[in-house]
């Protein structure tokens, strides 16, 4: 009976993250936070640099996955809460749980299918991937792990503007690429900085893409494995339980 | 009778404010219930309470004997809303908006499919099925809320000012839906400040003000129980001073309305006769005369007044 009503609620998640998909992979705060501005950043950082081109593609491919994971799931809430549909969806039989899965769903697809974009390109372009089944699997453990991140941030404050919302998760984005191997292997930066890297999940992605690409890491590979797999965990059961506090103000 | 909506002593409090103050009432199985008030009187916070939005902060609710707070999505599950404010997704079409719910309520594929088309030709929808709601009118987009709210064959639909903006047409045809469904079995729980509306529809009726309830009666005892409401209606050949009708015995107002004169009292009959016998005496003749029972109207307007008075 449990696992019943598990399944059927999984089932309503999976219908809240196609309705996710349909409505706000073109809205202009997703594209502009979720594509745009990672691929200016990119760009500055690539411009004027001699880079081997599997330090280049590492850097991408942890930016994309990062930034295009995180960038429908804080918009959702406050959309919706706006809109007035999110009273529609609580007034539902959807727990709360399959409501916010549902959203980290929609952002886990719609990530991991962009990021599938420059791993197609380094794969026509000729860099080498050592280990194209790890690196498929860690890209989709941290599509999932920055997707539950995403939601996270939308859960406080209660909030119904979006503005506000993609100001605050740009305020958590931003410096966690500087400080997470992204443009710098963890390797070259000071103690300090790989004490602060080891509380960032975007670190055990890059970790686990230069293992893949580089064949070099910090990290063994079951530690980026098991530090994504305690982050996501982490994430999601705080995005649940706070978005489940914060609802009734969201709502009043 | 069954019940379908048992309330026991509800309440809610946004800060200093009591929004729903303690109140209890029942819904019988298959009945049209009217939840009437003025504005801020604690209608929708009851309607969010019952469908599970909000949390009470004390009392109980339950919906066919599902507890809304220990058994939430059985009671969801079984129940349909018409949200006051208009909130489909205007990003999706028509179709995708229906096929959510459908989802949502686990209505299997095939048949969410069958009663969508059933619901979109009844409503004057289907034309406009795959166009997304953005561009609807707001009468479309509250035939398209009732719509998604039928789709899943709720046992109890909760309607929040079902027609409050909508033109004649629209707002009649949302009317004949509900008697419609209403007689296919649906218990109605609706809400509304439209006396006519109520009037019309409600085999029973609740006032609330202030977050309490007034009175609950069908709406012909609602009437008839309101003394001091009955009034005649009388107009001369020529002007008359309104005062000087308001001394007749057991008059207790008297209103000018238009041509009319309209005397409130609980003795009609002896008021017929004091007038006639005062229409000799002047000379004048009685163009017309009417005794009218208590609108629904007078009976809220009295009930409201009374309430602030306590």
């Amino acid at each position: 009976m449990l696992e019943y009503q598990f399944l059927e609620q999984l089932k309503r998640a999976f219908a809240i993250a196609k309705k996710d998909l349909r409505i706000y992979y073109k809205r202009a705060p997703v594209l502009i936070f979720g594509l745009i501005m990672p691929f200016f950043l990119f760009l500055a950082f690539l411009i004027g640099r001699n880079m081997p081109m599997e330090q280049l593609f590492t850097g991408l491919l942890g930016m994309t996955v990062f930034f295009s994971c995180m960038s429908i799931g804080p918009a959702i809430v406050p959309f919706e809460a706006r809109s007035r549909t999110l009273e529609r969806l609580v007034s539902t039989p959807v727990s709360v749980w399959a409501l916010f899965i549902g959203d980290v769903i929609a952002s886990f697809l719609y990530g991991f299918l962009i990021s599938t974009v420059p791993l197609i390109i380094g794969l026509v372009l000729g860099v080498n991937i050592a280990d194209l089944l790890v690196l498929c699997l860690g890209m989709i453990l941290a599509s999932f792990c920055f997707a539950s991140f995403g939601v996270l941030l939308s859960a406080y404050p209660p909030t119904d503007i979006p503005s506000t919302v993609m100001m605050i998760s740009n305020l958590v984005k931003f410096p966690l690429v500087f400080i997470s191997g992204v443009f710098i292997p963890i390797s070259e930066i000071h103690e300090w900085g790989r004490i602060i890297a080891s509380f960032s999940p975007l670190t055990y992605f890059t970790d686990l893409v230069n293992h893949c690409i580089q064949e070099s890491s910090y990290y063994p590979v079951f530690v980026d494995f098991i530090a994504l797999i305690g982050f996501t965990l982490l994430f999601l059961i705080a995005a649940i339980k706070i978005h489940e506090r914060t609802l009734p103000d969201r709502l009043s | 009778m069954e019940t379908a909506i048992e309330v026991k002593d509800l309440t809610k409090n946004y800060g200093e404010i009591t929004a729903v103050n303690h109140i209890n009432f029942e819904v019988r199985k298959g009945e049209i219930f009217g939840f009437l008030g003025p504005n801020g009187a604690g209608k929708t916070t009851t309607i969010r309470i019952l469908t599970g939005v909000i949390k009470p902060d004390d009392g109980a609710a339950t919906i066919m004997d599902y507890n809304i707070l220990k058994e939430p999505l059985k009671a969801k599950q079984i129940i349909s809303v018409v949200p006051e404010m208009a909130n489909v997704y205007i990003d999706l079409t028509a179709w995708h908006n229906l096929m959510l719910i459908g989802e949502l309520y686990g209505v299997p594929k095939k048949e969410r499919r069958e009663r969508a088309e059933h619901l979109l030709k009844d409503f004057g929808l289907h034309e406009r099925r795959n166009h997304l709601a953005r561009g609807f009118s707001k009468g479309m987009k509250q035939k398209l809320i009732l719509c998604m709210a039928l789709l899943t064959e709720p046992k109890v639909l909760f309607l929040d000012e079902p027609t409050a903006g909508l033109d004649v047409e629209s707002a009649r045809l949302i009317k004949d839906i509900i008697r419609q469904h209403n007689k296919d079995g649906t218990t109605i729980f609706l809400s509304t400040h439209n006396m006519e509306e109520a009037n019309q529809l409600c085999d029973r009726i609740a006032i609330i003000n202030h977050g309490k309830i007034a009175a609950i009666d069908n709406p012909e005892n609602l009437r008839m129980k309101s003394s001091g409401l009955k009034s005649v209606e009388v107009s001369f050949n020529k002007p008359v001073a309104t005062n000087e009708l308001s001394k007749i015995p057991n008059v207790t107002e008297a209103k000018k309305i238009g041509d009319k004169i309209r005397l409130y009292t609980d003795e009609p009959h002896s008021v017929i006769n004091s007038l006639i016998d005062y229409a000799r005496s002047k000379g004048l003749t009685i163009i017309s005369l009417n005794t009218l029972a208590p609108t629904l109207e007078d009976v809220f307007i009295k009930l409201i007044r009374e309430h602030k008075g306590d």
